[in-house]
């Protein structure tokens, strides 16, 4: 499994972003910034209303960077804010790049690792063992299976005669073209999963389909862990837009739907029988 | 005790504490950082008329707490799950003393755990007897992200933690409420991680180990791993307030637990000062998985009463009135699973 180490350069190929060289923009900058992933949540930072400002100085930038609260996890800003630091570096044109994170516990230890360019473990020292990939990858996977989930779950909302085991069976090409398969193939070509049609859509981390028997225990397994990315993202979106009164305006609705009340699956169910 | 309807509800308060977060307590910018996020929480998930004034937030003390948890919140019982935060805090976030006077002066409507910190090695094992003794402990609450000297975290399976869970053992402390979380090192890894509960569980089937915000931000591992650990809890500080701000997001938190653990294993807890039990208990009686939800059961009265109350008093043998005991109920349907299962374990 690829282990990413350049998301900008992947966001930008499977966004199909082509890099036009012209004037540094802000509107440039922003969307250079929406490659950039809270891993945890799976949404980009400028949706998030992570990003507090951008400055244009002749072709420098500064971008400052805030989190709902002051004790988000460090590894998640660190990662974030020197993902953008790389999408930024990244734009033509482009003369200094300056990232700075606000009012985290470890804004200091950050700031001066992007700074240096110091790297993971040259920011955090002792407190770091290994790069982030790993962690990286954890979060690749887990935004591949809540997909997977979402896939499956439209899925059956659309066949209220199909048992949870028949998931099994389905495969790429069963799906219909849209967002949500959209989505799905993104987070597998994320973690080296095949996209052909005939791959089947209910698959662990390697690929490796379940069997019957076990399919409707995988996809509650997958629906625990959506439930799990969506609780965070209302926690986070709910303490930003608390902890910077304003700031709900710059939270983007999604922009593909990752929230199915289950209720949906049964509503559509009903619909259809009467 | 609250009543409604003609149902009677015992009430246990998992999860309460009496602390000082006043500036002239804070240590340093991490004291007032540690409850500036407590408060944009109880900002964000309370109710407008739930809401206090952030200088009412920072310290409530003895009285105003019997008035909010026994005279105005229906609580029976209440139990303190103190952190220390001697890093941030010049007498530490929860107030011993304080909590311990208070838990004295109502005798039989409080319990007082305390905690231990695993990285204060031989002389924390001292401590530990000591406190074992004076607060005669049944429970103790651990904060594996609490910062001490250069480090910044520990994990339920380091070595030392273990010589601390075997004393433990010998003492008599069979409640281990563990709240997860962020920057523990390594910091490369899941600050979040709740793996290291599993391994706990696994070597120390004796003692139980109480999951505090059911493992929030990692519901669907820690409901996992509960499934294959019958003395793995959970407790639901912190879950519980989204009831009033995405009732519907709460009705899947609970089927999922429902599902996953079951309706013995969920504690009841308001987190105060975070939040207040009033309105919790309220709503939590009132609520009812919505019906368009067939996905999930709808939640009976008899597991309200055992996640309010009935559960954490059997695990802490505070007396319930005999007609409102319930029986355990069967297995969920989940498990435990035994190892053999573990196969959809990765996700």
């Amino acid at each position: 499994m690829a282990a990413t180490t350049l998301p900008a350069t992947l966001a930008a190929t499977l966004h199909g972003v082509a890099e036009v060289p012209g004037p540094l923009t802000e509107g440039r900058v922003l969307r250079a910034l929406d490659s950039v992933i809270d891993p945890e949540l799976d949404e980009p930072i400028t949706d998030l209303g992570f990003v507090r400002s951008v400055t244009l100085t002749g072709s420098s930038v500064e971008v400052h960077l805030r989190l709902p609260t002051s004790f988000c996890a460090p590894n998640f800003a660190y990662l974030m804010a020197s993902d953008a630091k790389d999408a930024l570096t990244a734009l033509p044109n482009v003369g200094v790049v300056t990232v700075e994170l606000d009012d985290h516990h470890d804004s200091d230890i950050i700031n001066s690792g992007l700074v240096a360019d110091a790297g993971y473990k040259g920011t955090f020292l002792h407190e770091a063992e290994n790069d982030l990939d790993e962690l990286r990858a954890t979060f690749q996977r887990k935004a591949h299976t809540a997909a997977m989930e979402r896939s499956l779950t439209e899925f059956l909302r659309a066949r209220p005669e199909l048992a949870e085991t028949a998931l099994a069976n389905v495969v790429l090409g069963d799906l219909p073209d849209d967002s949500a398969k959209a989505a799905l193939l993104r987070r597998r070509v994320t973690i080296g999963l095949s996209t052909v049609d005939s791959a089947s859509v209910l698959v662990d981390e390697r690929g490796s389909p379940y069997p019957a028997v076990l399919a409707a225990l995988a996809l509650r397994r997958a629906r625990s862990t959506r439930i799990s990315i969506d609780g965070n993202a209302h926690f986070c979106r709910g303490l930003l837009a608390t902890r910077y009164p304003g700031s709900e305006v710059d939270l983007m609705p999604k922009a593909e739907q990752s929230y199915f009340p289950l209720s949906s699956i049964i509503r559509t169910h009903k619909r259809k029988i009467a | 005790m609250y009543q409604k309807d003609g149902e009677s509800y015992f009430i246990v308060d998992a999860h309460v504490a009496l602390w000082d977060a006043r500036p002239e307590n804070q240590r340093n910018i991490h004291g007032k950082q540690f409850i500036d996020c407590f408060y944009d929480y109880h900002a964000n998930l309370s109710p407008v008329s739930e809401k206090w004034p952030y200088e009412e937030y920072l310290y409530q003390g003895g009285e105003r707490f019997i008035k909010d948890i026994f005279t105005d919140g229906y609580v029976d019982h209440a139990i303190f799950q103190p952190a220390h935060l001697g890093e941030f805090y010049n007498t530490g976030f929860g107030q011993t003393e304080e909590a311990f006077a208070l838990t004295q002066a109502n005798p039989g409507r409080l319990t007082y755990n305390h905690n231990f910190d695993p990285r204060n090695g031989e002389a924390g094992l001292d401590q530990l007897r000591a406190d074992a003794e004076r607060f005669n402990l049944k429970g103790v609450k651990l904060y594996t992200a609490e910062w001490h000297g250069d480090s910044r975290g520990y994990k339920l399976n380091d070595p030392w933690t273990y010589r601390y869970f075997e004393l433990c053992r010998e003492l008599g402390i069979r409640n281990i409420h563990v709240h997860k979380g962020p920057t523990i090192r390594p910091l490369d890894r899941d600050a979040f991680d709740v793996a290291d509960v599993d391994h706990a569980a696994t070597d120390f089937t004796d003692l139980n180990f109480i999951v505090e915000h059911v493992g929030l931000p990692r519901l669907e591992d820690f409901c996992w791993i509960a499934t294959q650990e019958p003395n793995v809890h959970g407790g639901l500080a912190v879950a519980m307030p989204f009831i009033h701000t995405r009732p519907r997001y709460f009705a899947q938190i609970m089927g999922e637990l429902l599902y996953w653990i079951g309706e013995d294993r969920i504690q009841f807890s308001s987190d105060y000062a975070i939040w207040t039990p009033r309105w919790l208990i309220e709503a939590f009686v009132d609520f009812q998985i919505p019906e368009d939800m067939t996905e999930y059961a709808p939640i009976t009265i008899e597991q309200k009463r055992k996640i309010l109350g009935l559960n954490a008093a059997k695990m802490y043998d505070i007396p319930v009135p005999v007609e409102l005991q319930l029986p355990n109920a069967d297995e969920t349907a989940t498990g435990p699973r035994q190892p053999e299962r573990a196969d959809l374990a990765p996700v």
